[in-house]
């Protein structure tokens, strides 16, 4: 036992929050990117580029992001970057969480009912000109309730950072541990963090999804 | 600063690979079937009229579903260790990931349960089966056939979120490849592998929950068509 | 055509069903004010009225799907408004049959058949379905055993679904607008297995819009309306209204 927790042991375990939110932006905008483009190229006029994205989401969807992690961070450097444990955790993330993304999208893409694209077509638009103006807008009504309701397992999933040593909450809670040894103490107060980041987002995700009048419950990597 | 990939030292290690693997496939299993009874007991008492015991289920759900699955397990192993009940890393693996995936299994199985007509169940009232017999009989198979492609994705993702027990150092398919790592210091292709070998599992359990689904809705297998 | 049924019970016994001043309300509705009928043993009683009447509620309370506020209600031993009501032996002795069948999906015909008589009675599966088959047969559907609901007709699955309820051999069965959701081709085969019952001797409380089947099969028929049973009496009331409501009812209802 190494003293107890101070206001320094808070200071730094608020720093690592800050960074588990910055990871977790970091996650949403690359992997937002990333599914979006494989969105489109999931409902793509070419075959080739559709089975090569498909092939990219089953792939992901099949490994632990723990897995992917330890190779974004082996594989870079094995690549030869310089890698830093911010770069390998944003890599990954963005590898992983544009997969989902990406099988999300796709679907709300294709939620659209069917007579919006032929009345689309129908007025000679372009093929992006379709999507932009008539798909898009009303895919990404559909798309905002589980979108929200993904970003909770986004920040969850930023705890997995802390294998390839990235300092954010998880890891400076088990940094404290192993100076303080009060693991039941500090791994609720980490516990609690997450709940308070967590929860307010799942709770306004299930309300836009009871706005919306989808009630199905829905898929969630642990 | 070319890529040299040499599977060779890592591929011999083959036997610890193939124990790794039966050893995530012990865990998933254990903790789906405690897991999903866990949660189609709590998606029952969701519902209940009791307003502790629903009360008390949705902390539950929610506590589990809004906290990442590695403070759950650093919780569960340190945190009881150092109160004094101290367990072995796969228990902890186990029964952790049994909690966690109950949770999710929960919220699935209740929307099953929601999609059950009301009329089913006064027909089974009518015919003064009880309760248990009401769920077990009419509702339960029914309600499990609706939610079957969820519930599948959701244990396959059960079975990738193991990985995280590594953690602790259960001794399962991601710990294997730590140690074969640092024992080869071949890490990216010890990774590409595992991460193969992932896959593979991942379709071998979904191969297997279609197996099941088989055997479980017989009507289904004549007709062809879900509820 | 009034059907002629021997008397076949010399001594005096008491009724099957009886309602006494029954009130219901939902909110601020009253479905139920005061409503009183009787049903004896092997007798055939038709609740009609407009929908909204109160008809369908009276006989779900004669099963207790709906609790009444006051009065009382009397099946077989039974005080169905009592507080402590056994549910499960009530329902043994009351058979009910519902408009949109509702068949178990999952099961096929002889294992709906079965479900209440195994679990229910604990009677051993060879018996079980020896009485399924026997059920089937008695509505003309022998060759279902093995069926799906989904592979029936609306018809058949009604038929199926009344045979289920005959399997637990209740003493007093109840059809609540049984042939409503079924297309007109389809009401004649349900309806003469209801007539079949009926000549059996089973004692019957039905809530339907067949005029002419009501006409030939009930002992009593009650008009209801705004809650109220407004006229009751033999067959005979629905060629020759007393009151404005029933004649007007008979007049476009047919």
């Amino acid at each position: 036992m190494g003293g107890s927790l101070n206001a320094n042991h808070l200071l730094f375990l608020g720093q690592g929050a800050l960074w588990t939110i910055g990871l977790s932006m970091i996650a949403l905008i690359g992997g937002g990117v990333v599914g979006f483009l494989i969105a489109l190229a999931r409902v793509s006029p070419s075959k080739a580029v559709r089975l090569l994205s498909g092939a990219y989401v089953q792939l992901v969807q099949g490994t632990p992001l723990l897995v992917i992690m330890f190779l974004g961070y082996f594989g870079l450097s094995a690549l030869g970057f310089a890698i830093t444990p911010l770069w390998a955790a944003g890599a990954s993330l963005t590898i992983y969480v544009g997969a989902y993304f990406g099988e999300i999208w796709r679907g709300c893409i294709q939620a659209v009912p069917r007579p919006q694209w032929e009345a689309a077509e129908g007025l000679a638009l372009s093929r992006t000109q379709r999507m932009l103006k008539v798909i898009l807008p009303q895919a990404m009504r559909i798309a905002t309730p589980p979108t929200v309701g993904f970003m909770v397992q986004i920040i969850k999933n930023t705890s997995l950072a802390s294998v390839v040593g990235f300092v954010e909450l998880a890891r400076s809670g088990q940094i404290i541990n192993n100076s303080l040894f009060e693991p039941f103490l500090i791994y609720a107060i980490i516990a609690l963090i997450y709940f308070a980041l967590c929860f307010p987002i799942s709770l306004l995700s299930r309300r836009l999804e009871r706005r919306m009048g989808v009630g199905r419950a829905k898929l969630m990597p642990a | 600063m070319g890529l040299h990939l040499d599977f060779s030292v890592v591929l011999e290690r083959w036997p610890l690979f193939l124990d790794g693997a039966a050893m995530t496939l012990k865990l998933a299993f254990i903790a789906i079937l405690t897991g999903g009874a866990i949660g189609t007991f709590c998606a029952i008492g969701r519902g209940s009229s009791n307003r502790f015991i629903a009360g008390l289920c949705a902390a539950y759900v929610e506590t589990i579903r809004n906290t990442p699955l590695l403070v759950q397990i650093f919780l569960v192993y340190f945190g009881l260790a150092s109160i004094g009940f101290k367990f072995s890393a796969f228990s902890v693996a186990a029964a952790a990931l049994a909690i966690n995936v109950g949770a999710y299994t929960a919220e699935i199985m209740r929307a099953g349960f929601e999609a059950i007509p009301p009329s089913q169940i006064e027909a089974a009232e009518g015919l003064a089966l009880s309760r248990v017999q009401i769920y077990w009989h009419v509702i339960l198979l029914p309600a499990i056939e609706k939610v079957y492609p969820s519930l599948t994705s959701q244990f396959v993702l059960l079975m990738l979120a193991s990985s995280v027990t590594s953690q602790i150092s259960a001794e399962e398919l991601t710990a294997v490849a730590n140690y074969v790592q640092s024992d080869t210091y071949r890490a990216f292709e010890t990774y590409i592998l595992v991460a193969l070998a992932y896959i593979a599992l991942s379709l071998v359990l979904r191969a297997a929950f279609w197996a099941l689904g088989q055997v479980l809705f017989p009507r289904r297998r004549r007709l062809g068509t879900p509820l | 055509m009034s059907q002629e049924r021997p008397q076949e019970h010399l001594i005096v016994e008491r009724p099957i069903v009886v309602l006494d001043k029954v009130h219901k309300s939902f909110g601020a509705l009253k479905v139920l004010d005061g409503v009183s009928f009787t049903v004896e043993r092997g007798e055939v009683l038709v609740l009609i009225g407009r929908s909204g009447s109160g008809k369908s509620t009276a006989l779900r309370c004669i099963d207790r799907f709906e609790k009444i506020d006051s009065g009382e209600i009397r099946v077989c031993e039974h005080r169905v408004d009592a507080v402590d009501i056994d549910l499960r032996a009530l329902r043994q002795d009351v058979g009910i049959v519902f408009q949109s069948y509702n068949l178990f999906p999952h099961l096929t015909i002889e294992q709906n058949i079965t479900l209440a008589p195994v679990s229910v009675k604990r009677m051993r599966k060879a018996e079980a379905r020896e009485l399924a088959k026997a059920m089937l047969a008695r509505v003309g559907l022998s060759e279902k055993l093995d069926a799906y609901p989904e592979q029936l007709s609306g018809g058949q699955q009604q038929r199926a679904a009344i045979a289920r309820s005959l399997a637990m051999q209740p003493k007093v069965m109840l059809f609540d607008e049984v042939t409503s959701a079924l297309d007109p081709e389809l009401t004649g085969e349900v309806l003469k297995v209801i007539e079949q019952l009926a000549a059996d001797g089973m004692t019957m409380v039905m809530v339907t819009h067949e005029m002419g089947f009501a006409r030939g099969i009930a002992d009593q028929v009650v008009f209801m309306h705004a809650g109220r049973v407004h006229e009751a009496g033999s067959a005979s009331i629905l060629s020759a209204p007393a009151t404005p409501e029933l004649a007007q009812f008979v007049g476009t209802g047919l």
